[in-house]
């Protein structure tokens, strides 16, 4: 609650704010909506709102979970075997080289327009900070339990799987927490190229028809929807690794 | 189980600086030798040397057991950290050579010697949950659990009070005898208790200490224990 309480100011502060914008300089409301007219449009186009909401919501959660599981079967094979690493590390880096912009266009037109092509963005995205976090930690750990593990005559697999694996699981944790962030980006990026449903398209839609109050609604939707999902992440991350220290 | 003895010979460098040597060492089979030393001298490196762990260390001789067939898989080790793993309790760590080796475990005999250094009621808590003292004994009982003809110790008890010190070096005396012990320590009060052999490290190489006292482990209290303790004391005192 006191969480709560710490969110609450900044944001009416924010509103308070906006608010003022609006009315003292008369801007139009085709530009920037005053926040009650948002709050209404908010209320009377819930359904629709929702509907899309829904849409975006399965397109990160799925990526989120396949970008994942991906990132740490990659980031453990890395660290098992030299000659993986050798062929995914330039990968990894020349993915993050390319910008998910550029690709957006070509995922939809192999995947199409459906929820494949945004989970397949949100995945993208998201690959690199799991596998690279996951990584570092894997290649970190404390060469006492190594050792130790040597001694009591382990093979690689069950240090990796024992040992390595748990121990990095922190590093894990930061790679997820930063994914639950970047996830929304891609499959809004995904849904602004071609989509038929979605926040992403909602807000170009009501965009093209000078909806700005639908467009603000619909970008509030999302704000709220990626806070949740990192808070979220967050408390699974540190409910499971709760009594470590 | 016949355990063998263990050998060292030659001097060891780190990154080309001489850590210690030229060192002629002899931990004879089934006892319990003592390497006493102060604090630098490279004691840690001898016990890491047996243990196939040299790290940065390059060693121009010979370590290893007196039978000629390799350490590998006849040592258990007790570094100076604990090494408990933090996300397993107490059980699970105590078990954690057999899972390593892709056993079941025998958790009656974990459970037992649990019992045996005074965590039976910790089985269940995490590492992080245990005083130093705790995470010490629970180490120890790591150790005592692998069942190894050569165990190598590092300052096992050097976390615990006067009353669990002189328990758990009684306890590690029944349980160790007949195999062959090295215990790295810089307490000659541990020493005079323990060792079947003493063996004084220092710059200049590895010397064994003469022993007339009774076998180990020696009455704390014992005024030859005291005796010897005091004399060991007087040797690193010369020795630095």
């Amino acid at each position: 609650m006191r969480r709560l309480g710490t969110i609450a100011g900044p944001v009416l502060l924010a509103l308070a704010l906006w608010q003022a914008v609006v009315v003292l300089t008369g801007v139009p409301s085709f530009l920037l909506p005053a926040p009650a007219r948002v709050a209404v449009t908010l209320w009377t186009s819930r359904a629709l709102l929702a509907e899309h909401a829904l849409t975006t919501a399965a397109e990160v959660l799925i990526g989120l979970f396949l970008g994942a599981a991906l990132g740490f079967c990659a980031a453990v094979l890395m660290a098992a075997s030299p000659p993986a690493r050798a062929v995914l590390r330039p990968m990894l880096v020349f993915s993050q080289a390319v910008p998910v912009f550029a690709l957006a266009p070509l995922l939809t037109l192999w995947l199409g327009y459906g929820l494949w092509s945004k989970v397949a963005m949100a995945l993208l995205i998201i690959f690199f900070p799991v596998t690279s976090a996951f990584f570092d930690a894997l290649m970190r750990t404390p060469p006492g339990w190594t050792g130790l593990a040597q001694v009591m005559g382990a093979s690689p697999a069950r240090l990796m799987w024992h040992v390595r694996i748990p121990a990095a699981l922190p590093g894990f944790a930061s790679g997820l927490r930063l994914a639950a962030v970047y996830a929304p980006i891609g499959a809004i990026i995904g849904e602004w190229v071609g989509a038929s449903n979605g926040l992403g398209y909602l807000m170009l839609l009501a965009n093209g028809r000078a909806k700005i109050d639908l467009m603000f609604a619909a970008l509030i939707v999302l704000a709220v929807f990626a806070l949740l999902l990192h808070a979220a992440v967050d408390a699974a991350c540190n409910r499971a690794l709760r009594g470590r220290t | 189980m016949t355990a063998p003895g263990l050998v060292l010979s030659g001097s060891a460098r780190v990154d080309g600086a001489p850590l210690f040597g030229p060192v002629d060492f002899a931990a004879p089979a089934g006892r319990w030798t003592c390497l006493l030393g102060p604090s630098g001298v490279g004691k840690s490196t001898v016990l890491r040397l047996f243990a196939g762990l040299a790290g940065p260390v390059t060693l121009d001789g010979h370590a290893g057991a007196s039978d000629g067939a390799p350490l590998a898989g006849r040592v258990a080790l007790m570094a100076q950290q604990d090494l408990l793993l933090p996300w397993l309790d107490v059980l699970g760590n105590v078990l954690l050579g057999a899972r390593l080796r892709g056993r079941r475990g025998d958790r009656a005999a974990a459970r037992d010697i649990l019992e045996r250094v005074g965590l039976s009621a910790h089985a269940h808590k995490r590492p992080a949950a245990l005083s130093g003292g705790q995470r010490q004994r629970a180490a120890l009982a790591r150790t005592l659990l692998e069942d190894r003809p050569v165990v190598l110790l590092d300052e096992p008890f050097s976390a615990l009070d006067a009353r669990t010190r002189a328990q758990m070096q009684d306890l590690s005396a029944a349980l160790l005898a007949r195999r062959t012990v090295l215990h790295v320590t810089h307490d000659p009060a541990e020493a005079a208790r323990l060792g079947h052999h003493i063996c004084l490290m220092a710059g200049d190489g590895i010397r064994p200490v003469p022993l007339s006292a009774e076998p180990p482990p020696r009455a704390f209290d014992a005024a030859a224990t005291l005796s010897l303790q005091g004399a060991l004391h007087r040797r690193l005192m010369q020795a630095a």
